[in-house]
C-alpha cells in the first residue's frame, strides 16, 4: 500500500546508542499518525547502527532512514541540516518532530530556516483537530500560559518536551523497512577538541527534585537539603535567593530566570512560591511543600502542605522516608 | 578589530504581567519593558571581548518605540550602536519572520565577525532565533555556549550538549547562543547611564531593508505559525491536602499519605 501521507522523527543517538526521546517521538509520532493515517518515519544519523535501526522500528517507525558516516558520530547542526532537508523535500511530511534538547533546539531552527517553515519550540503536546489540522501546545512566559499553534504552511516542524509522552511498548514482532541513504557531507567548520560528562546537575531531566529557599537562615543549613534529597534520589534546586546570595549554584536554580522542570516529585522547603518560582516548576507531577506561612502561595499548587518548620520538618522526613523505603 | 552583532528582545518582567482565566495578560504596575535577561548574559560576552581586544557592538532590536529604551540601556552597559526595527509591516512576526529581519539588517549592516545571543527569552521562550539567524545568513552556530576559553584568530568554546560537554573550535564568523551560567552581566555605572540618555538609536523600517530581503517574509505574511488560543495551564487535581505542625506525629501523618498514595515508592536511596 503506498501512501503519501508521512511524519518524519528525528532520533538521536549517543555513542552509537539510540537515546531514549527518540522513543517519545515515535509514541507521540503514532498517537498522530494514527489519527491523520500517515505512515510514521525516523531519521538516524551517526555511526555503527545497522542494528540499533531496528529499534526504532520495535517502538513504532514504518521506515527508518539510516545516515552513517564517521563524521556523523558527534551533532554537527550544518551537516544534519543539509541531509535532513533534502529528505524532507523529498518525502514532504506533514510534521517534522525533534526533541526539545539540545541537540534539536540547536537542529530544529536551522531546519525551519532552510525550509521556510513553522517552528514550535519546547511543546508539551501535539495534537490534531477535527480537520486534521496539528496543534502545537507550549508553554509561553516561562509557564504561565499555555498557547495552542497552529501553521499555515508544511510541514511542520515541532520539537517536544522530554516526558511530555511515555514511550510505546518495544515490540521486536513490529515489521519495517531500513533504508540507508548515502550521508551527503562538507567540510564541518566547528571542530570537537574534547568531550566531557557534564558536571551539572540536569534539572530538567531530574524525576525528584528537592529544592530551599529563604526559608533557610544561612548557607550551610542546606546540608539538610542535600541529606532529604539524597533519601529521595533527588537532585537538590533552589529558589533564585538563594542563588543571589551565592549559596548555591546558577545550574541549581528553578524558575524564571533559571530551569523549568517537570519532575514526579517536587519538594519545596522553605519557599513561599514566588510568580517566577511557580512559573519554573507548575508543570511537576506531584508537589509536596514545606513552609511555616500557611497563606504562601506554594500551598495553592501543592498536592501535600506541610505548614511548620523546616527545620524540625525536613529531619523528621528524612527519618521517615529511611524507615519506610529500605 | 572585531565586528559584533547582540540581538535583543524587549520583555516584561513576568511580576508585571496578569493573566485572567482565559489567559489573556495585562501589564500593570510598569513604565515599560526591559531587556530580556537571558539577552544580557550575550550582551556580556561582547563586551568582555570588547574590554579585551577591541570590538565594535551593534545592538538590534524589533519592536515599537518603547523598544528604544532598551537599546539606551544596552549602550549604558557597552554597546557601541543601537539599531531599532520598528515598522507595522514587521508585527506578528513568529521566530521565522523575525529571524529573517534580523539577518537581513545584519547584512545591510556590511561585515562582521560574531553575533551573539541569549539562550531565549522570558515570553517567547523559544530559544530558536539565534540558529535560525544563522541559517538565513549561512554561517555556522554553537549553541547553549556556557564559556569562552580563547578567542583570537580561532574561537575555543565549550558548548552543553545534552549532558556532555563539548569543547569546540571555531573560527569567524560564526552565531553564538550563551547560557545563563556563561558569566554574571555588570551594572551600568551611573554616568554610563545618564551618558546613553543622549545617545543616537539608528531606527530603520522595512523600505530600508528592501536591498536585502523579500518584503513579502516580514511580520504577518512570513509567518507560518500564529497562535490560535491562549489557556492557563490547569492546576485541576491537585490533591491539595494539608498538614500543620513540624512534630513527627504530623511528619508522619504526611508519609502515610504519600505512602497510601504510591509516591514514596518512586523515591530510591541512592
Amino acid at each position: 500500500m503506498t501512501n503519501n501521507k508521512n511524519i518524519i522523527i528525528i532520533a538521536e543517538q549517543q555513542n552509537s546508542k539510540i537515546k531514549s526521546i527518540s522513543y517519545e517521538l515515535l509514541s507521540k509520532g503514532k498517537d498522530i499518525a494514527e489519527k491523520t493515517g500517515a505512515d510514521l518515519f525516523a531519521v538516524l544519523l551517526g555511526e555503527q547502527l545497522d542494528n540499533e535501526a531496528n529499534e526504532l522500528i520495535y517502538y513504532g517507525a514504518d521506515k527508518v532512514f539510516l545516515y552513517q558516516h564517521s563524521s556523523f558520530r558527534d551533532f554537527d547542526p550544518q551537516n544534519f541540516k543539509l541531509n535532513i532537508v533534502n529528505l524532507v523535500q523529498e518525502q514532504k511530511p506533514d510534521l517534522l518532530l525533534l526533541g526539545a534538547s539540545h541537540l534539536g533546539r540547536s537542529l530544529a531552527p536551522r531546519l525551519a530556516a532552510a525550509l521556510q517553515a513553522g517552528l514550535s519550540a519546547d511543546c508539551v503536546g501535539i495534537e490534531v483537530d477535527d480537520e486534521g489540522n496539528i496543534i502545537q501546545i507550549r508553554p509561553a512566559f516561562s509557564g504561565s500560559v499555555l498557547a495552542y499553534v497552529k501553521t499555515k504552511t508544511k510541514p511542520v516542524i515541532a520539537t517536544l518536551r522530554y516526558k511530555s509522552t511515555q514511550s510505546r511498548k518495544r515490540d521486536t514482532s513490529r515489521k519495517g523497512e531500513v533504508i540507508t541513504r548515502e550521508a551527503e557531507t562538507i567540510p564541518s567548520l566547528i571542530t570537537i577538541l574534547r568531550k566531557q560528562k557534564s558536571g551539572d546537575i540536569n534539572l530538567t531531566e531530574a524525576d525528584i527534585i528537592v529544592s530551599g529557599g529563604r526559608g533557610f537562615k544561612k548557607a550551610d543549613d542546606l546540608s539538610i537539603l542535600a541529606e532529604l534529597a539524597k533519601t529521595c534520589g533527588g537532585v537538590i534546586g533552589a529558589s533564585r535567593p538563594l542563588v543571589d546570595d551565592g549559596w548555591i549554584g546558577k545550574e541549581h536554580q528553578v524558575g524564571f530566570s533559571g530551569n523549568t522542570v517537570k519532575p514526579k516529585v517536587y519538594i519545596a522547603c522553605g519557599i513561599s512560591g514566588s510568580s517566577q518560582h511557580l512559573a519554573g516548576m507548575r508543570r511537576s507531577d506531584i508537589i509536596i511543600a514545606i513552609n511555616t506561612d500557611p497563606s504562601a502561595p506554594i500551598f495553592k499548587i501543592a498536592d501535600y502542605g506541610i505548614v511548620g518548620d523546616l527545620y524540625e520538618i525536613v529531619p523528621n522526613l528524612i527519618s521517615e522516608i529511611k524507615g519506610r523505603i529500605l | 578589530m572585531l565586528k559584533i552583532i547582540v540581538p535583543i528582545k524587549q520583555v516584561v518582567d513576568l511580576s508585571h504581567i496578569k493573566f485572567d482565566d482565559d489567559g489573556v495578560g495585562t501589564i500593570e504596575n510598569t513604565t515599560g519593558g526591559e531587556i530580556n535577561p537571558f539577552d544580557l548574559n550575550a550582551l556580556e560576552v561582547a563586551v568582555q571581548i570588547k574590554d579585551k581586544l577591541g570590538a565594535t557592538i551593534n545592538v538590534i532590536s524589533m519592536g515599537e518605540q518603547g523598544a528604544d529604551s532598551i537599546l539606551k540601556d544596552a549602550i549604558a552597559r557597552g554597546a557601541t550602536e543601537a539599531f531599532l526595527l520598528e515598522d507595522s509591516a514587521f508585527k506578528d512576526s513568529d521566530t521565522l519572520a523575525t529571524s529573517y529581519t534580523i539577518a537581513s539588517t545584519i547584512r545591510k549592516m556590511g561585515d562582521f565577525d560574531l553575533i551573539v545571543c541569549g539562550e531565549k527569552s522570558v515570553d517567547g521562550d523559544t530559544g530558536q532565533v539565534g540558529p535560525e539567524i544563522a541559517e538565513h545568513l549561512g554561517i555556522p552556530h554553537v549553541a547553549y555556549v556556557s564559556k569562552i576559553e580563547e578567542i583570537g584568530e580561532k574561537l575555543v568554546l565549550v558548548s552543553d550538549m545534552d549532558g556532555e560537554q563539548h569543547t569546540v573550535e571555531c573560527s569567524f564568523p560564526i552565531l553564538l547562543t550563551v547560557t545563563k551560567n556563561i558569566n554574571t552581566p555588570r551594572l551600568p555605572s551611573l554616568r554610563d547611564k545618564l551618558n546613553s540618555r543622549k545617545a543616537k538609536v539608528e531606527i530603520w523600517h522595512s523600505d530600508d531593508l528592501i536591498s536585502e530581503a523579500n518584503i513579502n517574509r516580514f511580520g504577518n505574511a512570513g509567518s507560518p505559525t500564529f497562535v490560535d488560543k491562549i489557556t492557563l495551564p490547569s492546576e485541576g487535581g491537585r490533591k491539595g491536602k494539608t498538614f500543620k505542625g513540624s512534630d513527627l506525629e504530623t511528619v508522619k501523618e504526611l508519609t502515610n499519605e504519600l505512602e497510601k498514595d504510591e509516591i514514596l515508592k518512586g523515591f530510591s536511596t541512592k
